[in-house]
């Protein structure tokens, strides 16, 4: 029972951290906010790929060369087709390609 | 409408890989811990948040306190603030479908949506709002079928969830090539970076966000050519 309640508990609060924005500027435009929709996405989206790749350590393991070669052929191959399903595709098998066989 | 719900399911695609497999690899964990899917049809319903999910893991097993369990959730999904901040424009049409987007804005979703564009002949609302439906659904489906047969599972997929790092990698790259808005991206990194290397991978996602914010909008009062 416990954690069912601990379960809902965490719904709820994982929804109002979704909804405060809404709430706090609801009806009302801010020049700011509006700046802020519009710029904030370049910035979070580069550093969701910082936080994909957190857990890389450069100074020691593989050095990250995995990843560095997928990030890699993601780019490259989204530079050359400009085709998102391929450059996905194809870069993560090329990523796992390295950590299954060549890397281990 | 036949034509959205085909447009935004290959809109989702580059999700439905990174989710399935996340998904499973939530439920595995939850399903080894004890919990039947039930428990994992149940959160990602309710809770729906990838990382939080494998934290409430943790939290289950040990019986956390129910304190400890709203600073922690509060911790972790703080960065859903500033996913709102730069959606409040594009949900203003959105109707009775507003609160599933906002219930729905998942980091992932997040990332479809801020690049999302209805093609011809596609309705707008109904095209983002059958985004975030699918990625929920891919979610819900990864979740449940790691839980029910995830420990007989012998296709090795160790790195398969880089599909999730693509996607965004993806988004950067076309972001970049589309605008000239390059200082943000500058900003964007440059913060994360250090960030990343005063307080480490467990904690610098906080702190990066704060300051993100504040470099915008310190570039904001500078004004000139950024200036919206």
């Amino acid at each position: 029972m416990y954690e069912i309640l601990l379960i809902c508990v965490i719904a709820i609060i994982t929804f109002i951290t979704r909804v405060l924005p809404f709430l706090v500027f609801k009806n009302k435009a801010y020049p700011i906010i509006e700046y802020l929709g519009d710029v904030l996405p370049y910035a979070i989206m580069v550093m969701l790929v910082v936080y994909c790749l957190r857990s890389v350590d450069l100074l020691s393991g593989n050095h990250g060369i995995c990843e560095i070669i997928g990030v890699g052929s993601v780019v490259l191959l989204h530079l050359l087709k400009r085709n998102t399903l391929l450059s996905i595709i194809g870069g993560t098998l090329i990523y796992m390609l390295c950590v299954q066989i060549i890397f281990i | 409408m036949k034509k959205t719900v085909k447009e935004a399911f290959v809109a989702s695609i580059p999700v439905m890989m990174g989710y399935i497999v996340l998904g499973m690899a939530f439920g595995i964990l939850l399903e080894s811990n004890g919990y039947s899917f039930l428990y994992a049809l149940f959160m990602s319903l309710f809770i729906y948040a990838g990382s939080m999910q494998f934290v409430a893991i943790n939290l289950l097993v040990s019986g956390a306190s129910i304190i400890n369990t709203i600073i922690m959730t509060l911790l972790i999904n703080a960065r859903h603030l500033v996913y709102g901040l730069s959606m409040i424009k594009k949900f203003e049409n959105m109707g009775a479908l507003k609160p599933y987007m906002i219930f729905s804005l998942t980091d992932e979703t997040y990332s479809l949506l801020v690049s999302a564009k209805a093609p011809e002949g596609c309705i707008e609302k109904y095209y983002l709002f059958f985004i975030s439906l699918f990625d929920q659904c891919y979610w819900i489906l990864g979740s449940v079928i790691g839980a029910l047969i995830g420990s007989m599972l012998t296709i090795n997929t160790t790195g398969l969830d880089f599909a999730m790092t693509a996607l965004f990698v993806v988004i950067v790259v076309d972001q970049y090539l589309n605008s000239t808005k390059h200082l943000y991206t500058y900003i964007g990194f440059g913060i994360s970076i250090v960030s990343l290397l005063i307080f480490g991978s467990d904690a610098f996602i906080i702190p990066s966000m704060i300051g993100i914010v504040f470099s915008l909008i310190y570039v904001y009062h500078k004004g000139g050519q950024y200036r919206v």
